[in-house]
């Protein structure tokens, strides 16, 4: 191949040959750099600009300032959502310790345990739409598997997705669900690389059960909770297809949470208001900068101890 | 008398007919975008669009039907974007931002005409915006109350003529361990049907558009009225436990199974219940009784409507069709018992002879006085019904939240109008 | 190993463990389960009030039926492959050549490049939702699977950049440095000697990408609407209006719209896990 090669590149002419090595890579980006631009990049500048605007949808923008924020500082319905994001937040990070818990109980070498694994993941391979039907069945106040089961033992009914309590509570119960088995797969695969000889030593010393787990093997599963942690964030803030589909963030707006409440606000029947919506993604894009700017920082931590 | 109204007819049909000799010159393509996506409306509006296809040789009709629920955030970009020459739509405030916007055509000039003038006058103020009007109508239908025949008689109940004797028969079907009405709340507008009844039977339709128009403040003593009678039921637990969890048609069950006496609804309820298995002499209709006795009755009569965009193409074919759906024959069609069901725009036609239909009609012709509302959502703009709406499911749940949920709605008020 | 292998345990307890497993297994599928079950009753189930207890007819073949020629079902779920695998094609090619510039060539800028696609995949989408909508409005592309399919590639590709950077990073370069000297063309390391050992890069990631375009709902309800273009997880919200309350209908629905995306992990497991893991270990 070379020598068919050779005779071409001396052919080529030189500032190519000489600056080839140094232009290829952004022939290489140029097409993903320009498509996350188009769709990613200036999007989200475009939000920022759009929050300053009234807009709805058919007419010209018209520009209000602060108007928007100033609007949402005063607005019942996002103090709701913004509580319940942070709920979501903080109650979504279980799926952590449950997916340890799970990951520990299965790491084991019997019959068929591949199997086992495999079907216990199952719930994050089925799409959310589909896990908020199966648990809106499941909370049904007439006649749900919860209440049958809390009727069994002598219980009054709950009925968990018409109750403003409750509601974000049952919601995230079926978010957790996939996101467990999720956080379960990371874990098992973690588990896998823990140094066999550090446990040894450690056994050695006299070390077991929860002792071992917090000195000994957390320690080493460090990547898979940062992975873990850095998903479950995410999932948590961008949570809108169980909202949409169990409860349309009701009732009475008790259970939507800033995504859900944007798009209420920009794109639903009753709304059309892009610039007030746009404002709404401004203030969920800045909860997340804070983790995108974690995230990040850690990174770049490892780029550079990686050199 | 009916000589004159025979001579008003006959020459109606022959402005009709002069009408559509004219348009069999008609050419080129009509485009028609519809959310007849029902099943039977679906039927009706693939129907229309070829009848009208062969009534005009070198017209070419292009039929797009687009899911009901989707077509009213889509209808928005079609407009903007790639105008059809005929698209549905609801009448009254539904149709103000597109007027606003200059996307619908003024098809005043068709209201001028004499058959439509004189046949559709009683949907003509539905129809009008600043002044104009901006589409026709092509059904109606009745709101009221459909309740269970059968269980009335077992308790030895009358249909109400007063809200004393709503609230006693309410009482009795509630000792007889049954609910008086069913709801499904989880979409909101339901109960937005029982506002409209309440506050128009309480404060009279001229309050209610005033209110709906945001002319007068929700924390006003006469809204306050209008939720204390509402406070009444909900206070004897007329309502069936947990409508928050449930769709218009989830809490169908309710009534069909007996658990539940009564449904406040659109007439569309009633070919779901009969499906379900109720029969005639289950089923029937009553009008809500009168609560304040001074105040005219007026009545919840949704219209659908079909307009020509401003960005049409071939606005002459389209409105020929609007023509074409408005015109007695077609309207007695298409609302006909087989096909929609519903009530006919046009006084020249027939109405189907069906017991909730012909009593429907009965009520908006002759025992509406105090005027005919749309329905909460199209009669009041976007953004205050949906919070408004909300603000209903929250009292029914919670009535405590009175106050809370009045100021609430009064600053959407001053924002949103 | 850790916990403790069962076999070094007590015989009883290793007893134990073995009839714990399937039992906690179908505690954790229970929900499942019930759909499943449901999907094959009739419907007569439902009206006298049999919802949790076993089927009193075998009804399987008549609601997948229903729901196969019956519904739009099988339109939504072409919709959904020709959304899909375009998709994953397109996001997987890109980011193989934005991965490989990301991690082969050293140049100014290439960690900011890199920190843009990685913060760009964070972004909570709804920040996009507006903005990418209108844009897609302007380019006629609304409610076409084309439009949906551009928006998916271009944001995916943000995640497959990450992970294909990575992975590469992680090849021997040595192999990189001996074709330069022998004065190969970079695109043809890249075809030829890059691209070979991505192979099981490329495996994961098209497995996992086509999970989440396949369960993708939130952009299948901003960007199409209708049968014509919506993917199955959007049309199963309209399949259950038509059905409503027919649960045995919904159920088989639902099981019909989950089984692809379920059929890829099944088939394709190791490669799958290997994409959600990348990281997990190090």
């Amino acid at each position: 191949m070379s020598d068919r090669l050779m005779p071409q590149s001396e052919r080529a002419p030189s500032w190519i040959r000489r600056n080839r090595q140094a232009m290829a890579p952004f022939l290489f980006l140029l097409p993903g750099v320009l498509f996350f631009l188009f769709y990613v990049i200036f999007p989200v500048i475009q939000s920022f600009n759009l929050s300053f605007y009234r807009w709805d949808g058919l007419g010209e923008p018209v520009y209000v300032g602060l108007e928007n924020y100033t609007e949402l500082m005063d607005d019942r319905a996002f103090e709701v959502s913004l509580w319940n994001n942070f709920k979501w937040l903080f109650l979504y990070l279980l799926a952590i310790p449950a997916g340890l818990a799970i990951a520990l109980f299965l790491n084991q070498n019997v019959i068929g345990i591949r199997l086992y694994k495999s079907l216990f993941f199952f719930p994050f391979v089925i799409s959310q739409v589909v896990v908020g039907l199966v648990f809106s069945w499941f909370y049904d106040p007439s006649f749900g598997l919860l209440n049958q089961i809390l009727g069994f033992f002598g219980f009054g009914t709950l009925n968990v997705l018409g109750d403003p309590t409750l509601v974000t509570y049952g919601i995230i119960a079926a978010g957790l669900w996939p996101q467990t088995a999720y956080c379960m797969i990371l874990y098992l695969t973690g588990l896998n690389a823990v140094d066999p000889e550090q446990v040894e030593a450690a056994r050695l010393d006299g070390a077991k059960g929860l002792r071992m787990l917090w000195y000994v093997i957390i320690p080493q599963l460090r990547p898979a909770t940062f992975i873990a942690f850095v998903v479950t964030i995410i999932g948590a803030l961008r949570s809108f297809d169980l909202i949409s589909i169990m409860t349309n963030g009701g009732p009475f707006g008790s259970s939507r949470v800033l995504s859900f409440y944007m798009f209420e606000k920009a794109l639903s029947e009753y709304g059309f208001r892009m610039g007030y919506g746009a404002a709404i993604a401004v203030v969920l894009f800045l909860i997340m900068l804070l983790f995108i700017g974690y995230f990040l920082w850690s990174m770049y931590q490892e780029e550079k101890g990686g050199r | 008398m009916n000589l004159l109204k025979g001579t008003v007819a006959g020459l109606a049909m022959t402005v009709g007919l002069a009408a559509s000799a004219q348009a069999a010159e008609l050419s080129g393509t009509l485009k028609i975008f519809s959310d007849m996506s029902n099943p039977a409306p679906r039927a009706v509006i693939e129907q229309l669009a070829a009848d009208f296809d062969a009534l005009h040789p070198d017209l070419t009709v292009e039929l797009t039907v687009i899911d009901r629920e989707a077509y009213k955030t889509q209808i928005r970009n079609f407009l903007t974007a790639n105008a059809p020459d005929v698209a549905n739509w609801y009448a009254a405030n539904r149709m103000r931002p597109y007027v606003s916007a200059g996307l619908f055509e003024d098809v005043s000039d068709l209201w001028q005409e004499p058959e439509i003038a004189e046949n559709l006058a009683s949907t003509k103020g539905a129809m009008t915006l600043d002044g104009q009007q901006w589409g026709v109508p092509y059904t109606y239908y009745q709101w009221g109350v459909y309740y269970r025949e059968d269980i009335y008689k077992e308790l030895g109940l009358e249909e109400p003529k007063d809200w004393e004797g709503f609230k006693s028969n309410c009482q009795k079907i509630l000792d007889s361990g049954r609910k008086c009405f069913t709801i499904g709340s989880k979409f909101l507008w339901t109960a937005g049907g029982w506002f409209d009844y309440l506050n128009m039977r309480t404060n009279g339709y001229d309050f209610h558009m005033a209110l709906t128009n945001g002319e007068i403040p929700w924390t006003d003593d006469r809204v306050r009225a209008t939720f204390a009678h509402w406070r009444e039921l909900i206070d004897m637990g007329a309502f069936i436990d947990n409508h928050q969890s449930y769709s218009w048609q989830e809490a169908l069950p309710f009534m069909v199974n007996g658990e539940a006496a009564a449904y406040l609804m659109g007439n569309f309820a009633v070919a779901p219940l009969r499906e379900a298995g109720l029969t005639d002499e289950q089923l029937d209709f009553y009008q809500f009784p009168a609560i304040n006795p001074d105040v005219e009755l007026a009545e919840d009569a949704p219209t659908d409507t079909f307009h020509i965009p401003s960005g049409a193409q071939n606005k002459e074919a389209a409105r020929e069709f609007l023509r074409y759906v408005v015109s007695a024959d077609v309207q007695t069609d298409i609302n006909g018992g087989d096909k929609l069901g519903q009530l006919p725009v046009n006084s020249a036609s027939s109405v189907d002879d069906d017991e909730m239909l012909n009593q429907g009609f009965e009520m908006l012709s002759s025992n509406s006085p105090g005027g005919i509302a749309q329905f909460f959502d199209r009669d009041a703009p976007a953004e205050m019904a949906s919070v408004a709406m909300e603000g209903f499911q929250e009292f029914m749940v919670f009535p405590d939240n009175l106050d809370d949920i009045l100021n609430r709605l009064e600053k959407t008020r001053q924002r949103a109008y | 190993m850790f916990p403790r292998p069962i076999q070094k345990s007590s015989r009883a307890w290793a007893a134990t463990y073995q009839a714990l497993i399937p039992m906690a297994l179908v505690l954790w599928l229970l929900p499942l389960i019930a759909v499943a079950v449901f999907s094959i009753k009739p419907d007569a189930d439902f009206t006298t009030g049999n919802y949790w207890g076993w089927p009193s007819a075998f009804k399987g073949f008549e609601n997948y039926g229903k729901v196969f020629f019956a519904s739009d079902m099988p339109r939504y779920l072409l919709n959904s492959v020709f959304i899909t695998v375009p998709t994953v094609i397109g996001a997987v090619a890109l980011s193989c050549m934005t991965g490989f510039a990301l991690g082969v060539y050293k140049f100014r800028g290439n960690l900011l490049l890199f920190f843009m696609f990685v913060a760009g995949n964070f972004v909570p989408f709804q920040i996009l939702m507006v903005p990418v909508r209108d844009l897609t409005l302007d380019l006629g592309l609304y409610n076409t699977k084309t439009g949906l399919v551009l928006f998916h590639v271009a944001f995916q590709t943000g995640f497959c950049t990450l992970f294909m950077r990575n992975f590469i990073r992680a090849l021997p370069f040595e192999l990189i440095e001996a074709a330069r000297v022998e004065g190969v063309a970079e695109w043809r390391i890249f075809w030829y000697v890059v691209l070979p050992l991505m192979k099981p890069a490329i495996a994961a990631l098209a497995v996992l990408i086509f999970t989440f375009i396949w369960n993708d709902y939130f952009w299948a309800v901003v960007l199409t609407q209708g049968a014509e273009s919506q993917p199955v997880t959007a049309g199963i919200t309209s399949f259950n209006a038509q059905y409503r309350a027919a649960y045995h209908l919904m159920s088989a629905g639902s099981i019909v719209a989950a089984l692809p995306p379920v059929a890829m992990f099944f088939l394709m497991q190791r490669h799958f896990i290997a994409g959600l893991t990348l990281g997990a270990v190090k």
